[in-house]
């Protein structure tokens, strides 16, 4: 290796595993703010527990609310991060390589709120062990619980597969800066990883095989996630598309996750050499291109419903396009479909700040739609009586903004401990690019690290393709 | 009819075996979720052997006298009668009365307790096997082991089932009761409730607690075994009853196959005028009734 990739590498581990030895202020007050969100979700649960669902806004017609919204949205953002890494690596893009270790963990991260949600809902927790004891195969129910435990023991397995060289890397350069425990740990994590050839060929098979599987496996999370509404006969959700429409929704909103992530991740962890313009333009096609798939089954959805106007189908349609819920479903559609495309369509929209905002919007706007496809479906009437109504109360709002901070305390500890960018697979990238391009091309010399990656977007980020 | 070796052609009997053959495959295909769900397949089948179930019960509301009780000037008899019968909870409704416009825009009145489907939807979704399905055709629930999930009440497209979301307050001394699925009493935080056709009641030969409580005889219970029906006052043979009065079930098209018919009126049998705007009294609770555990009818009758 030369000089220069020499240095490349000594960058890449200087600036990401900087936040494992220091800690910032502002890190203690964002984890203060993080402990303070779950700490007043804990309150808001103990007070469900107390008093039952009666505290929640949920109600014999709209019987889920805000915790199935959010099951379904978290799973859908956990569909994307796994799903998006084993694609990339299958397909050799070499863009990936800073990405996938972030991707994965959000996986792990979404799952773990996911999963939690329909916990919260659940009207007798302490029973919660006779789905253990008496689960049924054929309840959509056990399905979810099936697909996302086995989701959630893949995606760990590969976040850690992958986690192995790094940990061995930890292990040999910070002991003595970490506490006696940490040190311990990373011992423990690496597996005696030396970076011997066999040691080499043994992870690169069990990556291969975790690849393969993780694919289907995200699949049917979130395929049986939308199976919880089509085994129904309720107007809304009694649709053969479900399935396929959730997993394309999933993948756009989780593409629209990870943006925020990288630039979240970009700013906080000065990372901009590694999270480049190219990968916020190459996420922003993705999403684009997952956003325009999402609009043909939105398309497809309503087209067929509204053309029959069959009974409940065309009163729930008034609602929601004309009724009540129309500023949620315009909203979301226009602010979170139509316009985040446009702003990635558009070249000189393209910007790093504008596909963030465009990402934001998508999370927005797919929280809604979870929230649209839920709760309408339920305040339809079955019979004739009344409409149902639904207000969540501020104990549903305490525990879904407690879930989002789980989502970010996942994110804010596991940066503590290890690498946000896989580190071994940034070299091994540089090492590939280097065999084929010898002698290599060295980046301009002197102060790159400190200047944005933006103006030399293609010298960072093992972007060879 | 015999047919020789190396005969190719298929002859009638053939012919119709095949038919035979294919008509069972794609009658049984519908089975297909009852079979899953483990009960339904034998009691829809009702052999003549020792173990088959000895009933296979029916409801009939005969809404040619059902008028929503407006002109006796009462709340809905039905829903009083069960609600002091299983001291259901404040704010539910296990029999429910919807004041429906029929198709010449007249008013009438339209009773609804559980289906007791043979396809029940919600106990085909539930995780725990929690809602299951007796082999005389009654969908109960055991409250002891419902999670409160809530699955069978999204799937129920009649919008019987109903969630206890807090605690529900029950008669003094219902604690020491002895609960049981057929007879649900204490009932439970968490849990979901419905109607069960008194399943206690009927057991021992009487009528459902709606069906006696209704001043207009509209209410029957049936029994496809024996094939015949009662309100308290006359019995008759249910397959004609149904036949002769053109009896349809709710939601007929989604193959739930309910075992509760109605026969269609709008109270004319007691002179409801179809031009009232009455509207059926709001029900009392079993509270306001004064049901105690000792005697659940008490101040009601």
């Amino acid at each position: 290796m030369n000089v220069q990739a020499e240095a490349r590498s000594e960058r890449l581990e200087e600036r990401v595993y900087r936040p494992l030895t220091h800690t910032s202020r502002g890190w203690y007050l964002w984890l203060g703010l993080l402990a303070l969100l779950t700490t007043v979700g804990f309150f808001a649960y103990a007070t469900q527990l107390q008093k039952g669902l009666a505290s929640t806004g949920m109600r014999d017609t709209v019987i889920w609310g805000l915790y199935i919204s959010n099951f379904v949205f978290f799973s859908g953002v956990s569909m994307a991060g796994t799903f998006i890494s084993a694609i990339l690596r299958i397909t050799g893009a070499e863009w990936r390589r800073p990405l996938t270790r972030m991707s994965e963990l959000t996986t792990v991260s979404a799952l773990l709120m996911c999963g939690l949600m329909p916990m919260m809902d659940l009207g007798r927790p302490d029973r919660i062990w006779h789905l253990l004891r008496y689960g049924r195969l054929q309840s959509p129910v056990v399905w979810d619980i099936l697909a996302i435990t086995t989701y959630l023991t893949a995606s760990a397995i590969y976040l850690y597969l992958f986690l192995i060289p790094d940990s061995a890397a930890l292990r040999d350069r910070l002991g003595g800066k970490v506490s006696g425990l940490r040190h311990k740990v990373y011992t423990l994590l690496a597996l005696g990883w030396q970076g011997r050839p066999e040691q080499r060929r043994r992870l690169e098979r069990g990556a291969a095989v975790m690849m393969l599987l993780i694919i289907p496996i995200g699949v049917t999370v979130h395929s049986v996630v939308s199976w919880i509404f089509g085994m129904t006969y309720r107007a809304g959700w009694n649709s053969t598309i479900f399935a396929p429409y959730f997993a394309v929704g999933a993948l756009y909103s989780g593409v629209a996750m990870l943006i925020v992530l990288m630039f979240v991740f970009r700013r906080v962890y000065r990372l901009e050499e590694y999270f480049t313009e190219k990968h916020f333009r190459y996420l922003g096609y993705m999403l684009a291109a997952f956003g325009v798939l999402y609009l043909y089954f939105t398309f497809a959805e309503y087209l067929t419903v509204a053309y029959k106007l069959q009974g409940g189908e065309k009163l729930l349609l008034e609602e929601l396009l004309l009724g009540r819920y129309s500023l949620l479903v315009w909203g979301g559609f226009f602010g979170g479909q139509i316009l985040p495309i446009l702003l990635v369509a558009l070249p000189w929209t393209r910007t790093i700040p504008v596909l963030f905002a465009a990402s934001v919007l998508v999370n927005i706007g797919m929280w809604i739609k979870r929230f649209v496809i839920v709760v309408p479906s339920l305040s339809l009437p079955q019979l004739p009586y009344e409409w149902g109504v639904y207000t969540p109360t501020w104990v549903e709002m305490a525990i879904t903004a407690a879930s989002f901070g789980g989502f970010a305390l996942v994110f804010t500890l596991f940066t503590k401990l290890f690498p946000i960018i896989s580190v071994w697979e940034m070299k091994e990238g540089w090492e590939k690019e280097g065999l084929r391009a010898l002698p290599a091309t060295a980046p301009a010399t002197g102060g790159l690290a400190a200047r944005p990656a933006l103006l030399t977007s293609e010298s960072g980020g093992a972007s060879h393709e | 009819m015999d047919q020789g070796p190396g005969k190719a052609r298929v002859n009638r009997r053939q012919f119709l075996k095949l038919l035979g053959t294919v008509g069972a495959a794609a009658a049984a295909a519908p089975l297909l979720p009852s079979l899953l769900t483990k009960v339904g397949v034998v009691a829809a089948q009702g052999s003549a052997d020792e173990s088959a179930p000895r009933r296979q019960w029916a409801m009939v509301f005969d809404l040619r006298k059902c008028e929503g009780c407006v002109t006796t000037d009462k709340p809905p008899q039905c829903i009083e009668g069960c609600n002091t019968e299983h001291f259901v909870p404040k704010g539910q409704e296990w029999i429910r009365v919807f004041e429906m416009e029929g198709a010449a825009g007249h008013a009438s009145f339209f009773p609804r307790p559980c289906m007791q489907c043979e396809n029940p939807p919600c106990v085909n979704v539930c995780p725990v096997g929690a809602t299951y399905r007796t082999e005389e055709g009654i969908t109960l629930i055991n409250h002891e082991r419902c999670i409160g999930c809530r699955m069978c009440m999204a799937a129920c497209p009649y919008g019987v089932r109903v969630f206890n979301w807090g605690d529900p307050e029950n008669p003094a001394g219902a604690t020491f009761a002895s609960y049981s699925p057929q007879y649900p009493v204490p009932h439970r935080r968490g849990t979901v409730e419905k109607c069960m056709l008194c399943a206690h009641r009927v057991k021992d030969g009487k009528l459902p607690a709606c069906a006696e409580a209704c001043p207009m005889y509209a209410i029957y219970l049936g029994d496809f075994t024996q094939d015949i029906a009662t309100n308290g006052k006359e019995v008759v043979k249910l397959s004609t009853f149904l036949a002769d009065h053109s009896a349809f079930r709710l939601k007929e098209d989604l193959g739930t196959r309910p075992r509760v018919w109605y026969i269609p009126g709008h109270g004319q049998e007691y002179g409801h005028d179809i031009n009232e705007t009455r509207q059926p009294k709001p029900a009392r609770t079993w509270q306001e009734l004064g049901a105690t555990l000792e005697s659940p009818h008490g101040g009601h009758k």
